[in-house]
């Protein structure tokens, strides 16, 4: 599952990956001809589209190709980087940015790749850049307030509006195929001529083709997430459905022996977790399945995952969606942690009545039921519920 | 040798929203610009006056997170790229040379000073934005980020509504 970073490629290696990204987006924005001031202008005054084409294309590829990601599990969305929100500052700067943009020529990106091929005008427009960067550190305590002012923290355009994610991003596609249209015909009149290049060659119209075919797909395939979900809410489903048990005294004497391979998923909520918790146990969610975090500790080879909750059925049905999203090793505690607290934890051999009972039992479980209690208290500093794993720094 | 033509816009807006896609699957995050003009900025201060990098808050937090280096970042990494990728591009397709584009109806003088002006305005308010065209905007959009889309409208909206101000240096 992706973002790759930090797990499977090193934050040291990311700096290689950065110089070849960079050599990519380089050679892109110069073939597309982000690097003649007048051509990146020229939306602004309807001669040249070029930019509105190559950006909405791009923004729109990428969405797109995130979403179906997201979709099929491919990329925790939770931690890749959101740009945060804070209104003003997004308003304001976003202003001072687009007078930058009709005075100066270009943007930020576009000058590197200008001033590289040795366009004298973009070398200026970096080196105003660096004094208006100057500016804003040496101003900072003056613009401190506006710029941390009404933080909406990551949040995405279609919570915002209150619409599903699908919904929004045809809606922006529709934006984007109406603008390509409307503009074209801005563009042949200010210019008095048609542009031969846009007439519809087979290539494009076959890659348009697969393009809405993978999309199609998308929204006729359900996610895994929503599908799992929903298959678990059935209880007849989860009672037939065959996952291994641990008994509660198999896993007192694991946790006894301290034993290395035994992992403990705790699914009760986190309050619940961070009162009382088993040693070595993490606190889950059937939400935190779906996350790269579950892939990282639910896949450590040779542990066991044993799932637990008060009931027990909780802990089934996270590890059904577990078996199904294929981890390994997985079982559920028999009875749950109300049996285990029960028999072992508040072990009282003149009331509990078991069948197969014999004396052996009887001495471990009045052993346990001294010592794990004792092990839960020393495990209190450390049981500290799921920290939600930081998002990837991005951005400028 | 003439300059080659430049590629299609569409099919250039399908790379780069590609290269986006790779970047943010395997980073995690997207590309940007301007945080590279930010870290030499302050990699230069800390160099000329170490002193006054120490005691104002802008330098003070940047080099904590950087581990006293501000150019060890991913974004300065990039933009090195950036400036090879593109010198490779105008290789192949004979577009280096060194030359100041500008309107006939404007002096070299004139473009240059707006060029800096303009840069002046874009660096800053890239920093107050927290992201420039590629970083908030391009980006932004492509995680579908409330912030990134109104940075995007309020730069395209910003450019449009100035335009006809500073039309002389264009058209």
């Amino acid at each position: 599952m992706g973002p790759l970073v930090p797990d499977l490629i090193g934050n040291e290696f990311n700096f290689v990956i950065a110089l070849f990204i960079g050599i990519a987006f380089g050679f892109i924005l110069e073939q597309a001809g982000f690097s003649t001031s007048k051509k990146l202008v020229g939306l602004f005054y309807g001669y040249d589209f070029t930019v509105l084409r190559v950006f909405f294309t791009a923004g729109i590829t990428a969405m797109l190709g995130v979403i179906v990601l997201g979709h099929f599990g491919l990329l925790d969305l939770s931690i890749i980087y959101i740009n945060p929100t804070f209104l003003y500052s997004a308003i304001i700067g976003g202003l001072i940015m687009g007078l930058g943009f009709v005075v100066g020529g270009f943007c930020p990106g576009t000058s590197i790749c200008a001033a590289a091929i040795g366009k004298i005008d973009a070398m200026f427009f970096i080196a105003g850049s660096f004094i208006g960067v100057l500016i804003f550190a040496e101003g900072y305590p003056i613009f401190e307030g506006l710029y941390k002012a009404d933080n909406w923290g990551f949040v995405r355009v279609f919570d915002s509006l209150g619409m599903s994610q699908s919904l929004f991003a045809f809606f922006l596609t529709l934006v984007a195929v109406a603008a390509f249209w409307a503009t074209t015909l801005i563009e042949n009149k200010v210019n008095g001529k048609s542009n031969p290049e846009f007439k519809p060659l087979k290539i494009y119209v076959a890659l348009s083709g697969v393009a809405i075919i993978l999309g199609l797909s998308a929204f006729i395939l359900p996610d895994i997430r929503t599908e799992y979900l929903q298959d678990v809410e059935d209880i007849e489903y989860v009672n037939n459905y065959k996952i291994k048990y641990m008994t509660a005294d198999e896993l007192a004497f694991r946790l006894l022996d301290k034993d290395k391979n035994l992992q403990i998923i705790d699914m009760r909520s986190p309050k619940e977790f961070s009162e009382m918790s088993l040693p070595n146990s993490k606190s889950f969610m059937l939400e935190t399945l779906f996350e790269k975090y579950a892939e990282k500790t639910l896949n450590i080879s040779k542990k066991e995952n044993v799932f637990i909750s008060n009931e027990g059925l909780t802990a089934k049905k996270a590890a059904i969606i577990a078996d199904k999203l294929g981890y390994k090793n997985l079982l559920i505690l028999k009875g749950g942690l109300n049996e285990f607290k029960k028999e072992i934890i508040e072990y009282d051999s003149t009331k509990v009545v078991i069948k197969n009972y014999n004396d052996a039992t009887k001495r471990f479980r009045l052993k346990a039921s001294i010592q794990i209690p004792k092990m839960i208290e020393e495990n209190k500093s450390s049981a500290i519920p799921k920290v939600k794993p930081k998002r990837v720094l991005g951005g400028c | 040798m003439k300059p080659e033509k430049y590629m299609n816009p569409y099919l250039a807006g399908f790379f780069l929203g590609l290269l986006l896609l790779v970047t943010i699957y395997i980073t995690g995050r997207g590309l940007g610009a301007s945080g590279a003009v930010k870290s030499a900025v302050i990699s230069i201060v800390e160099t000329v006056t170490p002193s006054h990098a120490e005691s104002q808050v802008f330098y003070k937090e940047y080099l904590k997170e950087h581990d006293n280096n501000p150019l060890k970042n991913w974004l300065v990494f990039e933009v090195i790229g950036v400036l090879i990728g593109a010198f490779i591009s105008g290789l192949v397709s004979n577009r280096l040379n060194f030359n100041l584009d500008h309107s006939p109806k404007i002096t070299a003088r004139i473009r240059i000073a707006s060029a800096v002006f303009g840069g002046l305005l874009f660096g800053f308010g890239a920093q107050l934005g927290r992201g420039c065209t590629s970083g908030a905007a391009l980006s932004g959009m492509a995680v579908l980020s409330t912030g990134g889309l109104i940075t995007m409208a309020a730069i395209f909206g910003g450019a449009y509504a100035f335009a006809y101000f500073f039309r002389k240096l264009w058209i």
